[in-house]
């Protein structure tokens, strides 16, 4: 009994320095981070379609389910654009002798951390976790999809390459990149955004497709593969 | 005879022809932003920031030939069931998870004016 004592009280200091620093992040975050992005969910899901414009950047309240920390930890310390043409392409595009065009010099960079602050800064975000249901009803299991039928099925089938990239300088570019998906996000949440991704985010400018669970398999298999073969 | 022919394929194209959705065109406007633009592009002329690797190009929404040989149903068709919908493009997805009726009916309206009465 009194081992047991001991091996509580020596581990609480190291719990409540944990708890402080998530206290600590998450502070920081709300005051750093949302003018950005949306961190309360109920807010978030309480706008109007017309609100879309003013977005400046993805939704977090959900980023534990989204986000691979590991990634979130290097990525904070050098952010690099992920959407080229930012959150909401249509403020970022100039049109020039009847041709539009991203207009980089509108599109913000995302600040730098430093290393301490990345470790904290993704922790709290890990912590983040609505949209519990969706994740638990994805299902992913790495299958043997043939390359080029998956490569057919994200760029012909299901037309993904009109808005994403699936290599740096070929594709859309109103979506993120997708060549670094698979380094960047799980799964399981890659599965069920690609199934829904209105019931992820109401105010998203991907279009639900219907796919049907075997499309979905394929196009994460891609995503992977793409990763594997670098 | 004739006449009564004639009056009735007049009266089928007017049908046809006119909009008949109860959509409002400036709002619209505003979802054809957010949603369309960046294929469609900001002018609606078929030149968005995605267009470059396409195999097909977008439709030009300010070409009143083209735009006028489509029934105001089969845009409404289109931008809820996407391009396969009326055997056109899989490039145009389809957007009944995104939009309500009343929004596709907007940007309908906004289509037209867009077309057809600039």
């Amino acid at each position: 009994m009194k081992t047991w004592i001991r091996s509580v009280m020596a581990a609480l200091p190291a719990v409540v320095l944990a708890q402080s620093v998530l206290a600590d992040s998450a502070g920081w975050v709300q005051e750093d981070c949302a003018g950005c992005h949306a961190l309360d969910q109920s807010a978030y899901e309480s706008l109007e379609i017309e609100a879309r414009p003013e977005r400046k950047a993805p939704p977090l309240f959900y980023a534990g389910n989204k986000f691979r920390k590991e990634w979130l930890v290097t990525w904070l310390q050098s952010p690099e654009r992920i959407r080229p043409a930012g959150d909401y392409p249509p403020a970022h595009i100039e049109t020039v002798e009847g041709e539009d065009r991203i207009d980089d010099d509108s599109l913000p960079d995302h600040p730098a951390l430093d290393a301490d602050r990345a470790e904290a800064v993704a922790g709290y975000l890990m912590s983040l976790r609505a949209r519990e249901d969706l994740i638990e009803a994805a299902e992913y299991e790495p299958g043997n999809t043939p390359w080029r039928l998956a490569q057919m099925n994200f760029a012909k089938f299901n037309n993904c390459v009109a808005c994403h990239r699936d290599e740096p300088d070929y594709g859309g570019v109103s979506g993120p990149e997708l060549y670094t998906a698979w380094e960047r996000l799980q799964p399981a949440f890659i599965a069920s955004y690609i199934a829904d991704p209105v019931a992820w985010d109401h105010l998203t400018l991907m279009p639900g497709q219907d796919l049907n669970a075997s499309a979905v398999q394929k196009l994460v298999d891609y995503l992977r593969m793409m990763a594997e073969d670098e | 005879m004739k006449t009564r022919i004639t009056l009735l394929i007049v009266g089928f194209v007017a049908l046809v022809s006119v909009p008949v959705l109860a959509g409002d065109a400036e709002h619209g406007k505003v979802l054809y932003e957010i949603y369309c633009t960046q294929c469609h592009g900001m002018n609606g002329d078929g030149g968005g920031i995605n267009v470059r690797d396409m195999s097909v190009q977008p439709r030009d929404h300010t070409d009143p030939v083209e735009m006028g040989a489509r029934t105001d149903e089969e845009l409404v068709k289109v931008i809820k069931h996407g391009g396969t919908a009326i055997d056109k493009s899989v490039l145009m997805p389809a957007w009944d998870d995104n939009l309500s009726d009343q929004q596709i009916d907007d940007l309908v309206a906004y289509l037209r004016q867009l077309c057809c009465e600039q």
